[in-house]
């Protein structure tokens, strides 16, 4: 939901970085973006089209690369994912979990002309 | 065709802003409580109660985040000894406090005369936990009527919460709530943090965290 702070983010990013390797069009930008960052792709993407209407990056291509959540028992050290909203540990079935992964949200590299 | 390597945090911008509400804060020595949690739980319930019990202890201010409306600014009003109010609607984020308003409310407060802050963001439970705004303290509120399986539903504002408030235990005897399940899911996923069960219509636990939160800004001022 809070998409639009975020697509704000992207384009001022890629645009500071195309403006620093005087580029003149940017023409994909690669993002990874976890699971538990709350950021939805398709959302980034409404809102990019928009926003980057009349900058070098209009058109861009937005590629998200998506990290899964990874957790952690802190019993038995098993890693795992959620299924389902079910946080215990599939071996051991104790509840004390850590986030080990998937609240990425940072753009990874773009392609510039 | 050229690629360049980026790698750079999207929300860098907020959190480099939040750093400096935090610093602003630091030299006052004023400590600030982000208070999320869903719409209708009873964050300005919550603070209204906070607030009569630390009248004459601390100098508190509120930060009141919502999309639209003053009216829970126009409830706090009486008793905090400022209020800034922020309305979401025509900001470029609504769901969520972010920490250019936070930065922009504080300039308009009277830090040196305050001990607290406290800062009710907008109800959400998803997007106010990816926006630092410069706390010390990240306080949850979950009421009953909610539900026993919010934690596992939203996990990262309850991850990163240093506290949690279970809000209208008064209706315990009236809902499927199981406070075992949720203090194991929340725990489990959040070991360090305080767990406290309130009701803001029968006052209960209401004097014993307000205690709990005048010592953490003792020991944080």
């Amino acid at each position: 939901m809070h998409e639009y702070t975020v697509t704000e983010n992207v384009l001022r990013i890629a645009l500071e970085k195309a403006g620093e390797a005087e580029a003149s069009r940017v023409t994909q930008i690669n993002l990874v973006v976890g699971d538990l960052s709350g950021a939805v792709p398709e959302c980034i993407q409404f809102y990019f089209d928009s926003f980057s209407k009349n900058t070098i990056a209009e058109g861009a291509v937005l590629h998200f690369d998506r990290v899964q959540a990874q957790l952690r028992c802190r019993s038995c050290s098993t890693p795992f994912q959620p299924e389902n909203g079910i946080w215990d540990c599939p071996a051991c079935h104790s509840q004390g979990i850590e986030v080990v992964g998937g609240r990425d949200l940072y753009i990874e590299s773009m392609e510039i002309e | 065709m050229k690629k360049i390597e980026v790698v750079q945090d999207i929300l860098e911008a907020n959190e480099s802003i939040a750093r400096g509400n935090k610093q602003l804060l630091d030299q006052h020595k004023v400590f600030a409580v982000n208070i999320m949690s869903a719409p209708g739980s009873g964050k300005t319930s919550l603070i209204l109660k906070i607030m009569a019990q630390l009248k004459g202890k601390l100098k508190t201010a509120v930060i009141e985040g919502d999309i639209a409306s003053t009216v829970d600014a126009e409830k706090v009003q009486e008793q905090a000894d400022a209020v800034v109010q922020i309305n979401t609607r025509h900001m470029p984020e609504s769901c969520a406090l972010i920490a250019a308003m936070v930065d922009q409310a504080l300039k308009s407060l009277p830090l040196e005369e305050l001990d607290l802050v406290l800062i009710e963001n907008v109800g959400n439970l998803v997007c106010p936990s990816e926006f630092a705004l410069g706390e010390h303290m990240r306080l949850v509120i979950s009421s009953l009527p909610e539900g026993h399986d919010k934690p596992l539903k939203y996990p990262m504002i309850f991850a990163d919460a240093h506290a949690v408030v279970v809000n209208k235990m008064d209706l315990l005897p009236y809902v499927d709530f199981d406070l075992g399940a949720f203090r194991r899911s929340v725990e489990g996923m959040n070991p360090g943090v305080t767990i406290f069960q309130t009701s803001c219509k029968t006052d209960e636990g209401i004097e014993e965290f307000s205690s709990w939160l005048l010592q953490q800004v003792k020991a944080g001022n």
